[in-house]
């Protein structure tokens, strides 16, 4: 029995240090592309083209500068435009979302149950499907190459209403509400002052998913955007890919994508908790 | 008595005037667009040169059109080959990590580092993404210079010229991207079954494999179907990384050219019925998926 024990013991020891080896692995697999895209955006053209290297070089600031008086590549404002589309979308969507939400948590009324299930039924479908007939009806409300189209959507957003909606369950007893109702709130008000601070650390986390994924998306606003000033990140990469690649200098290439990436990698990192649990949470229940 | 009921009555029509927003958008932006490329899709429109031609009604030519044409069954082949070749090692790896995330007798160090680590590319944007693995996976890039050092390779090898190579970049980067979003799910999955489940069947003497095979995965089919249909419908709208890497031309011949590439190239040409008619088959298809699931789920609360 000892001797069991101790075998077990020992094999638990092997099967651990296994498992780590290859929880490593993944960790390398998953942080090699972006070590490379750092150390490469060190290093001038001529340096890169010999091949990997484990060291930074010196031309970050030269590539930054070279990029960033690229005159066939608006960076600078590609950068200003996505975060305009961005923030603008994580604003609109938490704030509506919660208020579409707290509707069906806190009032009784009749279809609200038809209501609900409708939303969770348009979850799914994906925006593509539709393209077509968005774009055409922005081309016909002359709404192309304005941020509207890819800001206003995101105040019907299924998803998050239905994070909010999960989270009232759990964070907002209808007591409070209607203790706001006694002191004489107004409805309204009574949103904007009492539910919206409780459903802060909510709206943090969606509104961190909604800045991302507004700040990556690529197919609905190329087909919304072609004027050069109104141009989004997403849609200066699909450019720089176009380009003819063996004229191009790969230091900016790589500067270019590491402008697209990094900001966001550091907001994830420095609120990574929440963003984790986050995931979690807004999954439908098992 | 009566005048709470008033009281409520005046609630009540709160409830509706909060919805007004998403409800006005929803029918701006979302439906009106959705019933209007159904419109489309009976319609013969298109630019020849030049010239604008129709729009004609043709009823269901556009939908016969696109079925005889051998193309749509070549995309929906490569789409389905590149979401199972990122999907099947996805599965794999995240449930293995979310098993041994969750035995608390593992005592695995740094968990709470490497969930922030998988899940991360998740949050990249795939353009830049993509971008990123077209530079370092070039005939001349980073990769192919590190496997030539390590010995791996005697001469570089050119993944964007070839079938296997295009697409397997394709699917490690949709792997990469989604196995730390699946992990988290199941791990969710997992921490709500009940421990004392586990404990009994130690007790009778079952081994680790057995555990898991006859426990952890009976309980975990729900989230593991929900998994697997939200990937499936994700996959269906594979297009960001494919178009930047292929720059939309979805090469070698073709082989890597997905459903919704094959849609974006007809709204690029104008072609508004054939894009029409493609959007109305995958509304369908994403539909008896998203049925699926939450059939699925209803089901089980009653």
């Amino acid at each position: 029995m000892m001797e069991k024990e101790r075998s077990g013991v020992a094999g638990l020891k092997i099967k651990r240090a296994l498992i780590h080896i290859v929880l490593i692995l993944l960790t390398i697999i998953c942080l090699l592309p972006f070590y490379i895209l750092l150390i490469n955006s060190t290093r001038n053209h001529v340096d890169i083209q010999k091949g990997f290297s484990i060291l930074p070089g010196k031309a970050f600031l030269k590539n930054f500068q070279n990029l960033m008086s690229n005159p066939n590549l608006p960076v600078l404002r590609g950068i200003f435009n996505s975060f305009i589309v961005a923030s603008g979308s994580a604003v609109l969507t938490t704030y509506f979302s919660s208020l579409t939400a707290y509707a069906i948590h806190a009032y009784d009324f009749k279809g609200k149950k038809t209501i609900f299930t409708f939303i969770l039924m348009i979850m799914m479908v994906p925006t593509q499907v539709s393209a077509l007939g968005f774009v055409d009806l922005m081309r016909d409300m002359n709404l192309t190459n304005n941020f509207i189209p890819l800001i206003a959507p995101s105040i019907a957003a299924p998803v998050v209403f239905f994070f909010m909606k999960q989270y009232m369950e759990s964070a907002l007893p209808i007591e409070i509400v209607e203790a706001g109702r006694i002191d004489g709130a107004h409805e309204f008000r009574a949103f904007n002052t009492i539910v919206l601070p409780i459903m802060k650390p909510a709206i943090a986390v969606q509104a961190i998913f909604a800045f991302t994924s507004s700040w990556n998306n690529y197919f609905i606003p190329s087909l919304i955007l072609d004027k050069k000033d109104m141009k989004t990140l997403p849609i200066l990469i699909a450019q720089l890919r176009s380009a003819d690649f063996l004229k191009f200098d790969m230091g900016q290439v790589y500067m270019m994508i590491a402008i697209s990436i990094f900001p966001v990698m550091i907001v994830y990192f420095l609120v990574s908790k929440s963003i984790v649990q986050g995931v979690a949470l807004g999954s439908v229940k098992g | 008595m009566i005048k709470k009921k008033t009281s409520c009555i005046k609630y009540t029509k709160w409830g509706y005037i909060f919805l007004i927003p998403f409800f006005l958008v929803y029918t701006v932006f979302s439906l009106i667009p959705l019933i209007s490329t159904f419109y489309n899709s009976f319609f013969e429109n298109y630019m020849s040169g030049l010239t604008q031609v129709g729009p004609n009604f043709v009823g269901l030519a556009n939908y016969n059109g696109l079925f005889e044409n051998t193309n749509l069954l070549k995309f929906t082949q490569n789409t389905l080959i590149m979401w199972l070749m990122g999907f099947i090692p996805q599965i794999c790896v995240s449930l293995l990590l979310a098993a041994w995330f969750t035995n608390i007798r593992l005592k695995i160090r740094g968990k709470q580092f490497f969930k922030v680590i998988i899940y991360m590319p998740n949050l990249i944007m795939a353009a830049a993404f993509s971008m990123l693995f077209f530079a370092i996976f070039s005939d001349i890039g980073p990769i192919n210079d590190l496997l030539m050092r390590l010995g791996i390779l005697d001469e570089p090898f050119r993944f964007l010229s070839s079938v296997g190579g295009t697409r397997g970049l394709v699917a490690l980067m949709n792997f990469l991207m989604w196995f730390g979003n699946t992990t988290i799910l199941l791990m969710a999955g997992m921490m709500g079954i009940d421990v004392s489940l586990f404990e009994a069947a130690e007790v009778d003497g079952a081994k680790a494999f057995e555990i898991f095979r006859m426990i952890t995965m009976p309980l975990l089919r729900p989230i593991f179907i929900y998994v697997l249909i939200t990937s499936l419908i994700g996959g269906i709208q594979m297009f960001d990384v494919p178009q930047i890497l292929t720059n939309g031309s979805g090469s070698p011949n073709n082989s890597s050219m997905t459903l919704i590439m094959y849609l974006n190239k007809h709204l690029y040409s104008k072609n508004y019925g054939m894009a029409g008619a493609l959007s109305v088959i995958l509304f369908i298809c994403t539909a008896v998926l998203s049925l699926l699931i939450y059939f699925k789920f209803t089901k089980k609360e009653n």
